[in-house]
């Protein structure tokens, strides 16, 4: 593509890994799309309007590209494609999100740079911008500090932009601010095409080889991601607000795929358990997004002391955010259910007890953050005020509502769906396709 | 065998719960739905009853789990049976009961109730039917969540706070419950409940053994064992049909279900003597007995004194589970029929209590001086199966506990008068926090009101309410006399039998 000759030539390659997360983000693109319609028209401006669906557009092409592209170059346009989307999208909404805007951008900019001299480097050695040249040519590379220092750089730009824990500041303002169908959006597809990216570059460029030579590589990055899961939680119990403590929360639930991700060389069902989880993160997140978002349309409410009595007010904003909730706290038959038990007995594969602990410690502190938004939507008792008039009362746009449903919905298909043998052919084929089959056995 | 028949069984209160929310409107609909889903329910499990004594285990896999070597299903044994049929058979009861409980005071939302009620009965149904660790993990859990709406129904702040802790305890040992489930999946490769242990167990090392062995007991804190305990009094706040039935019946039975399931489906016995569990077992077992009837003696609110004689009595069963030995199958089996008779004549005495508080607003012993004679049905119903809880003839206790001395007996030398003396003392205080309620009732001259008169009237709770709580009395007479009814005592004897002792 491009007319380049061929070592340079910009390649798409898409295999079953990223044809999943392709779906993924589609997927959920299209419902945040028929969802923003109502809620857009309300939080915006109307002249913004055609920008906001032009930059909406675009982060989803940006998204779509990273995905796809064989080529580290190209993964680091599309990257500041979307970034640049992303940064602007969050501004539409003024006020403090251009604050909050801005620290991303900053943030989001030094990730950015980390990772082209990431890939500056990587081209010194080898002379080539290609992954699949990368990997053939990388193994002989391996001792060169020139690769190692590149290997970091990677990690630590896309940690920054996937906001792994120590480097996450950016990300509960700019998603409190921004209007509730972008959060939604960022939340469940553009944190999971990071992750994404970071397993692409572990195993397609670098391959398990590197990682296993440098003994504890994989163990760090568990214990990065542990302590994003401890961390991310126990700051969302102290949230008022609900969508930054959903981002707190998303902030832990990176952490879970992360955890993946490192337990994934010493056993298989921490990649399977990193796979389920970008699904069925995007679909949790997303639903609680978007019953946020529904919540602030309709009642103005963000404070979740004001929730009392909710449940009542909009039975299916507030159900649908109940059912995703139920499903993240990790109670079967919900999706989060069905991660936890990939990345226990993951972690248990890898003799690694600790991340059993902390697994089932952050079940519990899910379990306080969220039963306290349930407990007020529903049985707190309120003083009836009957200060809101009648019309308000009336439901949502159908458009709101039935995107909420599909994913809550999802969440419990999701969850038997991995129980299920169905997914066994997926994983198979996304091990070979990375090259991990050699060596590794159910 | 395979059959479908498990599914239905289930699909009842699943099918019934979205009903009853579409019927909200129509509350007496809505009850209808309730009555028919627990009627067809009962039918049908109690029709598995005879194929699984003579053809074995029904076995109804939904799909297997891409964990190999497991499977998502049921495997209907006929340990399992009788706690369903407990189950089931006492949710039509309580149904009845309810209607008549709710509408006497009026309660609020009522079609949540009634909703969740059934989800919590799905649960505890699906508890009892699961073939292995994981599927019963899953329906574990779907029962602790479910009865969180229904302990805090009240919704005042101490109903809230007390629901915080309900789930506080419960969803911690959840946790440890989903430890114990991988981890001997991790050990074995397999989760499924297999009659006298799962053998690959044996080959790991003791000291994982014996920690995962107490995980297994903090996962089944359900079963209110001490000093894990104080959630079930606390719960008491509910309304009362939902302390009969779930906090004497579906999930308390759940947690000592499971952990017989356990001891004898998944340990074994040669692992728990090996491994000398068992006296840990028995010691906790016979700790909870006594300090449990110790507690109940000092409360004066009668639910709560119910509860504490609930958290004792829990423990017989648990104790008959540490007696498994290899020689003497009386323990286990008086563990085993302890479960449909505690739970018959435990929920007597609740609805009992609910009748009394519905009837006169009463929820003291202390102000329920002469109630014997203004609710007479009632308090008969308490009196005998109080005097059955204590092991006394003509209410089914005496037969469990009987079995449960056998199994201490058996024993060797020290461990055998210990145990045996532990049961007794513990029936001693039984009696000793029993009888005052019944003196009380009927021979203490109420205070105040209409001095002198001695005619006092008649009031008892509505029909609803009476017949239900006369009608599990009558059958803990039914299970002393005749204790196959209902075909329980061949099903004990079936599942003790496939112990293989």
């Amino acid at each position: 593509m491009g007319g380049w000759r061929p070592p340079w030539g910009i390649e798409y390659v898409v295999d079953s890994l990223n044809a999943f997360i392709l779906i993924v983000i589609l997927f959920l693109s299209l419902l945040v799309s028929i969802y923003s319609k109502r809620n857009v028209e309300h939080e915006i401006e109307e002249k913004k309007l055609v920008t906001f669906y032009t930059l909406f557009q675009l982060l989803i092409t940006g998204l779509c590209g990273i995905t796809v592209t064989g080529d580290l170059f190209n993964m680091y346009v599309l990257l500041e494609v979307c970034s640049l989307a992303a940064y602007a999208l969050i501004a539409v909404a003024g006020g403090r999100a251009l604050k909050a805007s801005y620290n991303y951008l900053i943030m989001g900019s030094l990730g950015a740079c980390f990772y082209l001299i990431g890939v500056g480097f990587l081209y010194s050695v080898t002379g080539t911008l290609n992954m699949g040249d990368m990997k053939l040519l990388l193994p002989p590379l391996y001792a060169n500090r020139a690769v190692q220092a590149a290997f970091v750089f990677f990690i630590v730009g896309i940690s920054i932009k996937a906001y792994v824990f120590p480097l996450h500041t950016w990300q509960p303002d700019a998603y409190t601010y921004a209007p509730s169908s972008v959060s939604a959006l960022i939340a469940s597809t553009m944190s999971k095409v990071m992750i994404y990216a970071l397993i692409r570059l572990i195993y397609s460029v670098f391959t398990l080889d590197f990682i296993l030579s440098y003994v504890g590589l994989d163990i760090v990055i568990c214990w990065v991601a542990a302590t994003a899961i401890i961390a991310g939680s126990i700051i969302a119990i102290t949230q008022r607000n609900l969508k930054r403590m959903l981002a707190y929360s998303s902030i832990a639930q990176i952490g879970y795929i992360l955890l993946g991700v490192g337990l994934s060389p010493l056993s298989v069902w921490g990649l399977f358990g990193a796979v389920a989880h970008i699904l069925n993160h995007a679909i949790m997140k997303g639903c609680m997004f978007l019953a946020a978002g529904a919540f602030i349309h309709k009642a103005g409410l963000w404070d979740i002391r004001d929730f009392e009595g909710l449940g009542k007010k909009m039975p299916y904003a507030s159900a649908a955010f109940t059912i995703a909730a139920i499903s993240m706290i990790g109670i079967p038959p919900g999706a989060g259910f069905a991660s936890k038990l990939f990345l226990i007995l993951a972690s248990l594969e890898a003799s690694q007890y600790p991340f059993v602990a902390i697994l089932l410690l952050s079940t519990l502190l899910n379990l306080v953050y969220f039963w306290r938004v349930i407990d007020r939507m529903y049985f707190v008792r309120h003083e009836e005020v009957e200060t809101d008039g009648g019309e308000k009362e009336g439901g949502l746009p159908l458009s709101m509502i039935v995107p909420m449903l599909i994913l809550a919905a999802l969440c419990i298909i999701a969850g038997i769906f991995w129980l299920t043998e169905l997914p066994l052919p997926l994983f198979y084929r996304i091990l070979s396709d990375l090259g991990v089959s050699g060596g590794v056995t159910l | 065998m395979e059959l479908m028949t498990p599914l239905f069984a289930i699909l009842c209160p699943a099918i019934a719960a979205p009903l009853i929310l579409l019927s909200r409107k129509h509350p007496n609909i809505r009850e209808g739905w309730t009555l028919v889903a627990s009627i067809a329910m009962f039918s049908i499990i109690l029709s598995m009853a005879p194929t699984v004594l003579k053809e074995g285990p029904i076995e109804c896999i939904f799909f297997q789990t891409l964990f190999p070597g497991v499977y998502f299903g049921f495997n209907v044994d006929a340990f399992g049976l009788i706690f369903a049929l407990t189950a089931s058979s006492l949710w039509i009861l309580v149904s009845l009961y309810s209607i008549g409980y709710m509408r006497a005071l009026k309660e609020h939302a009522q079609t949540r109730f009634f909703f969740f009620f059934c989800w919590a009965i799905f649960g505890a149904i699906g508890v009892a039917l699961s073939a292995n660790l994981l599927t019963f993990y899953v329906f574990f859990e779907i029962l602790t969540v479910s009865t969180y709406p229904l302990v805090i129904h009240d919704q005042s702040p101490e109903a809230l706070s007390a629901g915080h802790k309900y789930m506080a305890y419960l969803m911690t040992a959840g946790c440890f419950l989903l430890f114990g489930v991988m981890m001997t999946y991790y050990l074995t490769g397999t989760t499924d409940f297999t009659p006298g242990g799962i053998s690959a167990l044996g080959s790991a090392s003791r000291v994982i053994l014996i920690v995962l062995f107490f995980c297994f007991m903090l996962a089944f804190m359900k079963a209110a064992w001490m000093p894990f305990h104080s959630w079930l009094p606390t719960a008491m706040i509910a309304p009362t049909p939902v302390s009969a039935l779930l906090h004497a019946v579906a999930v308390v039975k759940a947690g000592v279900f499971g952990i017989v399931r356990i001891v004898c489906y998944v340990y074994g016995v040669d692992l728990m003597h090996g491994l000398g569990l068992w006296l840990v077992l028995a010691c906790i077992a016979g700790f909870t007995m006594i300090v449990g009837s110790f507690f109940a003696i000092a409360q004066d609110n009668l639910k709560r004194r119910l509860a504490y004689s609930t958290i004792s009595q829990l423990s017989y069963i648990i104790l008959g589970a540490a007696l498994l030995a290899p020689n003497s199958p009386s323990g286990i089996t008086g563990a085993m029929l302890h479960i449909p008779f505690h739970g018959y004549m435990k929920i007597t005495l609740f609805m009992c209590a609910g009748a009394i508080m519905v009837a006169t607003g009463k929820k003291n012993i202390s102000e329920m001086a002469g109630i014997g004679k203004q609710m007479p049905v009632t308090m008969l119903a308490f009196s005998i199966t109080a005097i059955g809880m204590c092991g006394i003839p003509p209410a089914c206790g005496f037969i469990s506990k009987i079995y449960l001395c056998f199994g201490a007996w058996a024993l060797q030398p020290p461990y055998g008068i210990i145990f045996l003396s532990i049961i007794l003392i513990s029936s001693l205080l039984d009696v000793i926090y029993f009888f005052p309620i019944i003196y009380t009732a009927f021979f203490r001259e109420p205070e105040g009101e209409g001095s002198g008169t001695g005619e006092v009237e008649i009031k008892e709770a509505p029909i609803f309410m009476v017949v239900p709580l006369s009608i599990t009395a009558i059958f803990s007479i039914i299970f002393f006399i005749h204790p196959n009814a209902m075909f329980i005592f061949e099903l004990v004897k079936t599942a003790v039998a496939s112990l293989g002792l």
